[in-house]
C-alpha cells in the first residue's frame, strides 16, 4: 500500500515517448515554486472547493463525525472532529469535496499502468515514477518498479535524488532512465529555497553516474534564482564533469500552478518568481551548449 | 502558391454560393417536350445529353483544368426532378442568416412561373412524401431517423482507376458489345438491358460533347488571347479536351481534366450525396507523373499546379441547398468529396508515392474548405507519410482525417468482397467504407439510438410531444432488472428499424424505376456487364447503410441507469424518469450525480465499455445482413456527420446528466466532457468495439495546440495513431484549436473567415456554422497535458 495523487495517461513530457506518470504523495523538499503543491504532504486531506459546490446539504446530512458544518456560505471542515473517513469526496455529486490523494496498491496503480501497454511497446514509452518524490515512499516504489521490470515496461523515475545512497541504488538496480532536477548549485541558496542543501542531491547524483545510469537532467529556469550566468555556468560545468553524455531540459517556470495553491488552501510563497526573457533562454541554452551538452528547451 | 494558384484561390474563396436556375429551366422545358416518349433511362440520357449541349460555359482566366457545374465558379444548379424548391425555399436561402445563397429575385419569379407548376407533386420527394405510410412519418417527425434519399439522390461513388485506361470511345464499345449479345427469346430482362445500355452509350456521347464544346471555346479564346503565354495554355486546354474524354489520358494534365469531366457529368446528371469522389488520385496518377517526369515533360512544380487547379475546381461546387430535415441535419457547403492519399494497391504493396506528398503541400498550401484529404495508413505505409500529415494536421484545418487501410480492407473482405477490389476501396463521404469503382454503396439515414432509448423510457411515447411513436414495451417503473429495462430497449430498436428499412425499400425502387443514372452507370463496373442501372443492383457490390448515432449518449444513460438505479439501488426509476421530464429542473443535485458518478464509455473502464458493446451488437443484430431490394443487404456504420446537433435537439434530458435538446455525442466518441482519462483511454474503449463489423467508424479527437508544438510531439501523436489502428481503430481525426482562439472567432468572424475547424468527417469554415455546432465544437473535451 502507499499513497499517490494522481495516475496520468499520455504522459508525453515525463521522459520519452508515451508514457503513464504515477504521482507520488510526500516530499523531502519545500521548494517555494512547487507545481505540485499537492504532492508535498504525505498525508491526505479532504478539501473542499468553492466554485464547484451547488449547496445541496449532502454532505451535511451525511457526515459520520459531524465535522462539516455550512457557515457565510462555505462549508466549514473541523479538523478536530473529522475522521478522514472520506464519506463526503464519496457521495459530493457535484466533486466539491476532494483528497488531496489515495491509498492504493500496487495491484491496483499496476492495472492502471498496464492498460496503456500497447501505446508503450507501439512508442517506445513506459511508465514514470514522480511525485511528490517516489523515494519518499521507498517500498511502494521499489515493488512498482520490480513488478514492472517482470512485465517488461520501460521504467523512469522523477527524483530530487535526496535520499539515503542506499536507497538510491537500490532504485537505480531497477529503473533505466532519471529525471533528475538540479535547481542550484549554491548549497544555501538551495536551502533557502527549497529547504535542505544540495550535498546529498549532488552525491547521489554522481552515485547514479558511477553506476552508469541513463540521466535526463532537468533545470527549472527561473529568473532570481537560479537562470544567472554563474550558476547555469556551474550546473553545467557539473553535467559535463559527471555525465557529459547526457541529455538537460530546460523547463522554463510559469505560474500555472498559484491556483493550485487556492485550492489547497495553501500560502503562496513569499517570494515572487518571473519567468525568464526570451534572451535570457536563448543565452542559458548557449552556455550550456557551449559546454557540450545536449539541451532541450521544455520536456 | 505560384500567382496563378493564388489568383485562382482567391477567386474561389471569396466567391458567395448563387442559384442558378438554367438547369431547372432546361430540364422542365425538356420534360414538357419529351416525358413520355422514351423509357425512363433513355429519359435521362437525352436529358442530361441535353444540357451538356446547351448549358453555359465557363472557362476562367488562367485556369488549367476547365468545366464547371453552373454558368460560373460557385454556380449551384437545382435538381426540380429530386426536390423542387418552393419560392419560399428559395427565399429561405437568401435571406437565413447562415450558409447563404445568393438568389437573383427575377430567378425565383422564372422558378414560380415556369418549373414549380410542372414538378410538384411529380419530384421524387413529393412522391415520397404522399406515399409514406403515417407511422414512419410520426417517427420521422420525432427525430427518431433521417431519410437520406428522400431529397438527394443515393449516395454516389468513388472511382477506381478504369478512366484512366478507358475513354468513352472503350466504354461505348464495351457497351455495343453487350447489346449484340442480348438474348431476347430467352433473357425476359433483355428489353430493359437494352434501354439501360442504350441511355449509358447517350450518356457517353453527351460527357464527349461537352469536352469538346469546351475545345471549341478554348480554341476560340486563343485566337482572340493577346497574351501569348495564355494564347498557349488555351490552345493545350482545346487539345486536353479533345482528347479527353472521348479516349483514355496520356499525359498528368490530361488525367486530371479526364477525372474532373467526369466528376462534372455525374454531379450534373444527378444530385447524388456526397458529390463525387476521384478514390487514390495519388496511385491513379502516379504513373502519368513519373512518366513525364522521367521524359522531362513536367517537373513536380508543373504537378503541383496541374493538382491545385483541381483542388479549386473541387472547391467552386458547392453542395445544392437543402431543405426541411436534411438542411436541419447538415447545413454545409461542403459536398464532401474525400480524396484517399497513401493505402495500398491492388497488388498489396504501399501506394504511397511522390504524388501523395505532392497532395498534401496542395492541401496544405491552399486551406481551402474541399476538398476533404484523407491518409490512408497501412502496417506497410511509410512513416514518412504519416509524419507529412501530422505535421498538416497540427495547422489545425482538421484535415487530412487519418484512415486504417488494414482494417478498411478488413471490413470489405468480411463483407464477401475480394481482396484486389478490398484494396483498391477506401473511404468517401465522411468515413464510408465502400469498393471505389465497384460498389453502389448506399447511405439511407441516421439512427437516433438515444432516442429509441428516450421512447422505451416512456413506453414507445415521445416525452417531448406525448405522441405514440414505438411500441408498448411496458411501463419502466415496472422493470425488475437492467436486463428487463435492456430487452425493452431492444424491441423498441427493431420495430424502428423496422419502420426505417420498409420505407427505405421503397425509396430504392422509385430511384430505380423514375431515376437512373446512365453516366454513373458506365462508370461503375457491374453495370455495363450486367445491362443494369447503377441504382437497380447493376454495380459488382451493393450495400445498403444505416448510420447509427449516439453510441456515447445511450452506453452513458444506460449505464447510469443500471448503476444509480439497479446496481446501488440510490436513485429510484420514478424519480429520474421525473428529473427527465422536467429535464433537471430542480434535481441539479440528482444530474450531477448522475454526469459525475457513472462509469462513461471513453475512460478505458469496462463496466461502461461492456454496455457500448451490448448495445453495438443490438445494432448489428438488428441491421447487419438484412435484405435490400437489390438481392443483397443492410450494414450499418457509426457515424453521425451533423446530425448529433439535430438528434440532440430532438432528444429530451437523458439519463447520463446531459440536458434536454443539446447535442449528443458525435460519431463513435464519447460524449463531450466524459472522457477524463486522456486519449489512450479512449482509443482503449474505441478498440473495444468490434469495428471491423461496421462499414466506418468516426472518432473525433480536440488536441490543445501546445499538445503538439515539437515534431517529437507530433512523433507521439503518430505513436497515438498507430496504436489505434493496430487495435483495430478505421478512423481518428483531430481539430488542433484552442477555446480562446474559437471564442474570439465568435466575436470577430470576420478576421477568422479562413479559420477550419473538423465537423464530423469534413471540415468546415467555423464562423458558417450556426451556433450549436459552433457550441459543439467548442464542448468537445480538450486534450491538454
Amino acid at each position: 500500500m502507499g499513497r499517490i495523487f494522481a495516475i496520468k495517461k499520455y504522459a508525453i513530457h515525463d521522459g520519452p515517448n508515451i508514457r503513464t506518470t504515477v504521482f507520488f504523495k510526500g516530499c523531502p523538499l519545500r521548494c517555494a515554486w512547487c507545481h505540485n503543491p499537492e504532492g508535498i504532504s504525505l498525508f491526505i486531506d479532504r478539501i473542499w472547493i468553492k466554485n464547484k459546490c451547488i449547496a445541496c446539504g449532502q454532505c451535511l446530512d451525511e457526515c459520520i463525525s459531524g465535522a462539516l458544518f455550512l457557515k457565510n456560505g462555505e462549508i466549514i471542515r473541523d479538523g478536530e472532529r473529522c475522521v478522514a473517513c472520506g464519506h463526503c469526496v464519496d457521495i459530493c455529486p457535484a466533486l466539491a469535496h476532494e483528497s488531496t490523494g489515495r491509498e492504493a496498491d500496487v495491484n491496483v496503480i499496476m492495472e492502471e499502468i498496464k492498460k496503456d501497454i500497447v501505446f508503450y511497446d507501439q512508442s517506445g514509452g513506459g511508465v514514470t515514477f514522480s511525485g511528490g518524490e517516489p523515494l519518499y515512499q521507498p517500498h511502494l516504489l521499489l515493488e512498482l518498479l520490480t513488478v514492472c521490470k517482470k512485465s517488461g515496461i520501460h521504467r523512469a523515475v522523477d527524483t530530487c535524488v535526496h535520499a539515503k545512497a542506499e536507497l538510491v541504488k537500490d532504485v537505480a538496480a531497477l529503473t533505466d532512465l532519471f529525471l533528475v532536477d538540479i535547481k542550484h548549485m549554491d548549497s544555501d541558496v538551495h536551502e533557502k529555497f527549497t529547504g535542505v542543501s544540495n550535498g546529498l542531491i549532488l552525491e547521489n547524483i554522481r552515485l547514479l553516474a558511477r553506476m552508469d545510469k541513463e540521466i535526463r537532467f532537468r533545470i527549472p529556469l527561473i529568473e532570481g534564482v537560479n537562470s544567472d550566468p554563474e550558476n547555469i555556468e556551474k550546473t553545467g560545468r557539473f553535467i559535463a564533469g559527471v555525465a557529459p553524455e547526457s541529455r538537460v531540459d530546460l523547463l522554463v517556470y510559469h505560474e500555472m500552478a498559484s491556483s493550485k495553491y487556492d485550492k489547497l488552501g495553501m500560502p503562496l510563497s513569499p517570494f515572487t518568481f518571473r519567468k525568464p526573457k526570451g534572451k535570457d533562454i536563448k543565452r542559458c541554452v548557449e552556455q550550456l551548449e557551449r559546454l557540450g551538452l545536449r539541451v532541450f528547451k521544455g520536456g | 502558391m505560384n500567382t496563378r494558384i493564388e489568383y485562382l484561390r482567391e477567386q474561389s474563396f471569396n466567391a458567395t454560393p448563387f442559384i442558378s436556375i438554367e438547369r431547372a429551366l432546361l430540364e422542365t422545358r425538356f420534360y414538357r417536350e419529351n416525358a413520355g416518349k422514351y423509357s425512363l433511362p433513355v429519359l435521362r440520357a437525352r436529358f442530361f445529353k441535353k444540357l451538356c449541349e446547351e448549358k453555359t460555359l465557363y472557362i476562367g482566366d488562367k485556369e488549367l483544368i476547365v468545366g464547371e457545374r453552373g454558368p460560373g465558379p460557385k454556380a449551384v444548379p437545382t435538381f426540380p426532378e429530386l426536390t423542387c424548391h418552393s419560392t419560399a425555399d428559395l427565399e429561405t436561402l437568401r435571406q437565413r442568416p447562415m450558409t447563404r445563397y445568393r438568389v437573383n429575385p427575377a430567378d425565383i419569379k422564372t422558378y414560380g412561373e415556369s418549373v414549380i407548376p410542372y414538378w410538384k407533386g411529380r419530384s421524387i420527394r413529393d412522391r415520397i412524401f404522399n406515399n409514406v405510410p403515417q407511422d414512419w412519418k410520426n417517427a420521422y417527425k420525432a427525430g427518431l431517423f433521417t431519410e437520406f434519399m428522400e431529397q438527394r439522390a443515393p449516395g454516389h461513388t468513388a472511382l477506381d482507376g478504369r478512366i484512366y485506361g478507358l475513354g468513352m470511345a472503350d466504354f461505348k464499345a464495351k457497351i455495343q458489345e453487350q447489346i449484340n449479345v442480348l438474348d431476347y427469346i430467352n433473357d425476359p430482362k433483355a428489353p430493359d438491358r437494352f434501354e439501360t445500355l442504350h441511355a449509358m452509350e447517350i450518356a457517353c456521347d453527351a460527357v464527349i460533347m461537352f469536352a469538346r464544346r469546351h475545345a471549341d471555346l478554348a480554341k476560340k479564346m486563343a485566337n482572340k488571347a493577346s497574351d501569348t503565354m495564355r494564347k498557349q495554355e488555351l490552345l493545350e486546354i482545346a487539345r486536353v479536351c479533345k482528347r479527353v474524354p472521348e479516349h483514355a489520358p496520356q499525359t498528368f494534365h490530361e488525367a486530371i481534366q479526364m477525372y474532373w469531366f467526369v466528376h462534372l457529368g455525374t454531379i450534373t446528371e444527378l444530385n447524388g450525396w456526397d458529390a463525387m469522389s476521384p478514390g487514390h488520385l495519388d496511385q491513379h496518377l502516379a504513373p502519368f507523373y513519373e512518366k513525364e517526369l522521367a521524359d522531362g515533360s513536367i517537373d513536380r512544380e508543373r504537378a503541383k499546379e496541374l493538382l491545385a487547379c483541381l483542388w479549386i475546381k473541387i472547391n467552386n461546387h458547392t453542395a445544392p441547398p437543402k431543405v426541411g430535415v436534411t438542411a436541419r441535419e447538415s447545413g454545409t457547403y461542403n459536398d464532401f468529396t474525400q480524396i484517399n492519399l497513401g493505402g495500398l494497391k491492388p497488388d498489396g504493396t504501399d501506394g504511397s508515392s511522390e504524388v501523395s506528398f505532392i497532395a498534401l503541400e496542395v492541401a496544405d498550401e491552399l486551406s481551402l474548405l474541399q476538398p476533404q484529404p484523407s491518409v490512408h495508413i497501412s502496417v506497410k505505409t511509410p512513416d514518412r507519410l504519416l509524419d507529412a500529415a501530422t505535421r498538416v494536421i497540427r495547422k489545425g484545418y482538421g484535415y487530412p482525417s487519418v484512415f486504417n487501410t488494414d482494417t478498411v480492407i478488413m471490413e470489405q473482405v468480411g463483407m464477401g468482397k475480394t481482396i484486389e477490389d478490398a484494396r483498391e476501396g477506401g473511404t468517401s463521404g465522411c468515413i464510408e467504407t465502400g469498393a471505389f469503382g465497384k460498389e453502389a454503396y448506399i447511405l439511407t439515414g441516421y439512427l437516433n439510438v438515444p432516442k429509441i432509448l428516450e421512447i422505451t423510457l416512456n413506453n414507445g411515447v415521445d416525452p417531448l410531444t406525448g405522441k405514440m411513436v414505438g411500441i408498448d414495451t411496458g411501463d419502466p417503473g415496472t422493470f425488475k432488472s437492467y436486463d428487463e429495462l435492456y430487452g425493452a430497449f431492444q424491441h423498441q430498436l427493431a420495430h424502428i428499424v423496422d419502420l426505417k428499412i420498409a420505407v427505405n425499400n421503397y425509396i430504392e425502387r422509385m430511384y430505380a424505376r423514375y431515376c437512373p443514372a446512365p453516366l454513373l452507370s458506365v462508370l461503375i463496373e457491374g453495370c455495363i456487364e450486367k445491362g443494369r442501372d447503377y441504382y437497380d443492383g447493376g454495380p459488382k457490390y451493393n450495400t445498403n447503410y444505416i448510420q447509427c448515432c449516439g453510441i456515447g449518449t445511450v452506453t452513458d444513460s444506460l449505464s447510469a441507469i443500471k448503476t444509480h438505479v439497479f446496481d446501488h439501488g440510490s436513485v429510484t426509476m420514478d424519480a429520474l424518469l421525473k428529473a427527465l421530464l422536467n429535464n433537471f429542473k430542480g434535481a441539479e443535485a440528482l444530474r450531477l450525480k448522475l454526469w459525475n458518478r457513472t462509469p462513461f464509455f471513453g475512460n478505458d473502464d469496462n463496466r461502461a465499455d461492456t454496455i457500448m458493446q451490448q448495445v453495438y451488437h443490438s445494432l448489428l443484430k438488428t441491421i447487419d445482413g438484412r435484405p435490400n431490394t437489390k438481392g443483397t443487404c443492410y450494414r450499418l456504420n457509426m457515424l453521425s456527420t451533423t446530425c448529433h446537433v439535430y438528434f440532440g435537439k430532438m432528444l429530451g434530458a437523458t439519463p447520463n446528466g446531459r440536458k434536454a435538446h443539446t447535442p449528443q455525442s458525435d460519431g463513435t466518441s464519447p460524449s463531450h466532457g466524459a472522457d477524463r482519462n486522456g486519449p489512450t483511454a479512449v482509443i482503449n474503449s474505441l478498440a473495444k468495439m468490434d469495428q471491423v463489423r461496421s462499414g466506418g467508424t468516426l472518432l473525433n479527437q480536440r488536441f490543445l495546440p501546445s499538445v503538439l508544438s515539437t515534431d517529437k510531439d507530433l512523433k507521439k501523436m503518430a505513436g497515438l495513431i498507430r496504436t489505434y489502428f493496430g487495435l483495430g481503430g478505421h478512423h481518428i481525426q483531430f481539430n488542433v484549436m484552442d477555446t480562446k482562439t474559437l471564442r474570439s472567432a465568435q466575436q470577430t468572424p470576420d478576421a477568422y473567415r479562413n479559420l477550419l475547424v473538423r465537423v464530423a468527417g469534413y471540415s468546415d469554415y467555423f464562423v458558417d456554422l450556426d451556433k450549436d455546432h459552433q457550441e459543439e465544437i467548442i464542448s468537445r473535451t480538450a486534450q491538454a497535458l
